[in-house]
Parts: C-alpha cells; structure tokens; sequence
C-alpha cells in the first residue's frame, strides 16, 4: 500500500508541475477581413453555430474556458488547433481561391455529414458545440447553397 | 484508499489522452513560394513533368479501381512529390494563375488521400479528377484520354482513364463497370 501511496504522490506532484509549463494560447485581436463571417452572407442562427461549433480550432481566436487551462488538456487542445488551422481557418477564408473554396466547403460538408466534425472529444465538454439533426441539415443545406453561389 | 485509487486513474488517464493528442500533431504543410515569370510565353505542347503527375494520377485511379488503400496512398505521396516539380514557367500569367491555384487544390487532395481511408479517398479523387481535367485543359498531353463518368456516385462523378472500357474508380469491385465515356481528349 506504501508504494501506490508514493505513486500516487509522484503522478500529484508531476500533475501539479505540468501546470506550469508554458502553453502558445490561440488569441489574436480583431477580426481580419478575410473572414468567412465578413465576406459571407451569413445568416445570425447559422453565424453563431459556426462560431461555437467551429471557430474554437479553425480560427485565430479560441474561447478558453478554464478546464482547457488545465494541462494536459491544454496541450491536447493546443495539437487539435495547430492541425484544425492548417485544414481549415475561416479568419482567411477569402485568400482561397473559388476552386479551393468550393473544396473546403465540399470538405464541410461531408464531415458534417458523417459526424466527424465538430469531433466527439470536443462535444464531450463542450455540450453546445454539438449539433442537433435538425441544425445539421440546416447548416448543411446553407452550405450547399453557398458552394453552389461560387 | 478509494478515493486515492481513483484519482492515479484519472491522472494515468489524462497523460495517456495527451500522448494521444501529441502523437496526431504531426502534419507538414509544404507551402512552396510561388514565383510568376511572364517573360516566358512560348506554350508548350510536350510537358514533360504535367506528363508525369497524369502518370502518378492515373496510378492513383488504377488502385482505387483494385480497392487498393495502401497503393493508393503510395500514390497520393507520389503525387503531391510531382506536383511540386511541376514547372510552370512556360505558361502566359494567365495560365500560370490558374495552374497556381489547380496545383494547390490537387496536392492538398492528394496529401489527404495519402492518409485516408479508401472511402474517404474517393471522396479526394472525385475533387482531384477535376482539377486533372483542367489542368490538362492548359498543359494537354500526348496520351489518349477518356473522360468518364459515374451518374450514381455523389450526385454524379467524373475521372480520367487510357482505356475506353470503363473501371470505375469510386466503386471498384462493387459496381466495376458502372459509367460511360463522356469525352475523348486527343
């Protein structure tokens, strides 16, 4: 029972030290003017669903509520933003081209579609992320129209 | 006691979660700087190196033809390889323009076709073909090509084969035949 206690302590004291390692935190003021919001006619409903659901790993700016201070969750929410950026950042949605921005929202689609994004570790906690059947076939229909307009 | 138990357990949890995370993370995104000479406009017919990404695509399609991910993926690596060797100097700005942005749709198809699996590869090689078709539209080529088309895959699909007979690359052994030419090019 000795030793479980002295594990315990060691993985305590390890838990307490990680929380001091520095972390590159996802911020930047304003809003470019490449943004998907400012180029795009987005209607409100469909404006707010992507900006919870999507914006947290696929812009510049990430809302940190305190458990995503929390390492190792930080550095986990740290690698899904670092690779969801260079898939996808709406904050530069205009410097694409009409080809690639017919891609992306193709890619949008079908990974609404199947549910693979917003990911399963993500609406974990954040319940508000996730969508709804009927809000899935809103957005994606909104999308389609848009990718159509291009 | 119990309560000690159960938070090593969370601890080990959340490590193992983030090795995860950390594992996942590598990604290169090879952005190539992109330099335009219009001095240059002599447009030729025999592109050696276009000839070479439709021999890498053509690779891709026979082995999504045989349901083949992992020739697939091989490929895909190939092709992102050929693409940036692409050399398009010898094109007006015009063309160099649009091959700029052809070129970067294709590779990013192409890359994620590398790490894929083979439905979702498809679902890259429906894009990917579009963008062959009109880059050949610019380049040309001294193969023979069939365009061909799928009426039931996504709403209707396109790919680019040598052979007249078709194989359909989005259903493989499923629906091997289903489609027809819908243009020749050359």
């Amino acid at each position: 029972m000795k030793a479980v206690k002295i594990i315990a302590i060691v993985l305590l004291v390890a838990f307490v030290g990680i929380q001091f390692m520095p972390v590159e935190r996802n911020q930047s003021d304003g809003v470019p003017k490449t943004d998907f919001m400012l180029v795009n006619d987005v209607p409100s409903d469909i404006k707010n669903k992507l900006q919870v659901s999507c914006y947290d790993c696929h812009s510049n700016n990430t809302q940190y509520p305190w458990y995503n201070k929390v390492q190792p969750v930080a550095w986990f929410l740290e690698g899904h933003i670092k690779e969801g950026k260079a898939e996808l950042n709406f904050n530069e949605w205009d410097s694409l081209s009409s080809r690639r921005k017919a891609s992306k929202l193709r890619s949008i689609i079908k990974q609404i579609e199947s549910g693979e994004m917003p990911m399963d570790s993500y609406t974990l906690i954040h319940k508000e992320a996730a969508f709804s059947e009927a809000e899935k076939q809103e957005l994606i229909q909104w999308v389609e129209r848009l990718k159509d307009s291009i | 006691m119990k309560n000690l138990k159960m938070s090593i357990a969370a601890m080990l949890l959340l490590t193992l979660s983030f090795a995860n995370g950390q594992e996942k993370e590598k990604m290169n995104h090879d952005h190539a700087t992109m330099k335009m000479d219009h001095s240059k406009m002599m447009n030729m017919n025999n592109d050696a190196k276009a000839e070479v990404i439709l021999t890498d695509y053509l690779s891709l399609k026979e082995a999504l033809v045989a349901d083949n991910t992992k020739k697939a993926a091989e490929a895909g690596s190939k092709l992102v390889a050929s693409f940036k060797a692409f050399d398009r100097t010898a094109y007006t700005g015009e063309e160099q323009m649009e091959l700029i942005e052809i070129i970067a749709d294709a590779t990013e198809h192409a890359e994620h076709i590398v790490k894929s699996e083979l439905d979702h590869q498809r679902e890259h090689f429906k894009v990917l073909s579009k963008d062959m078709t009109d880059m050949v539209a610019i380049t040309g080529t001294d193969k023979k090509l069939y365009e061909q088309f799928c009426p039931m895959y996504d709403g209707g699909t396109a790919w680019l084969s040598m052979n007249e007979d078709i194989k359909n690359p989005y259903y493989g052994s499923k629906m091997l035949t289903c489609g027809k030419v819908q243009k020749e090019i050359n």
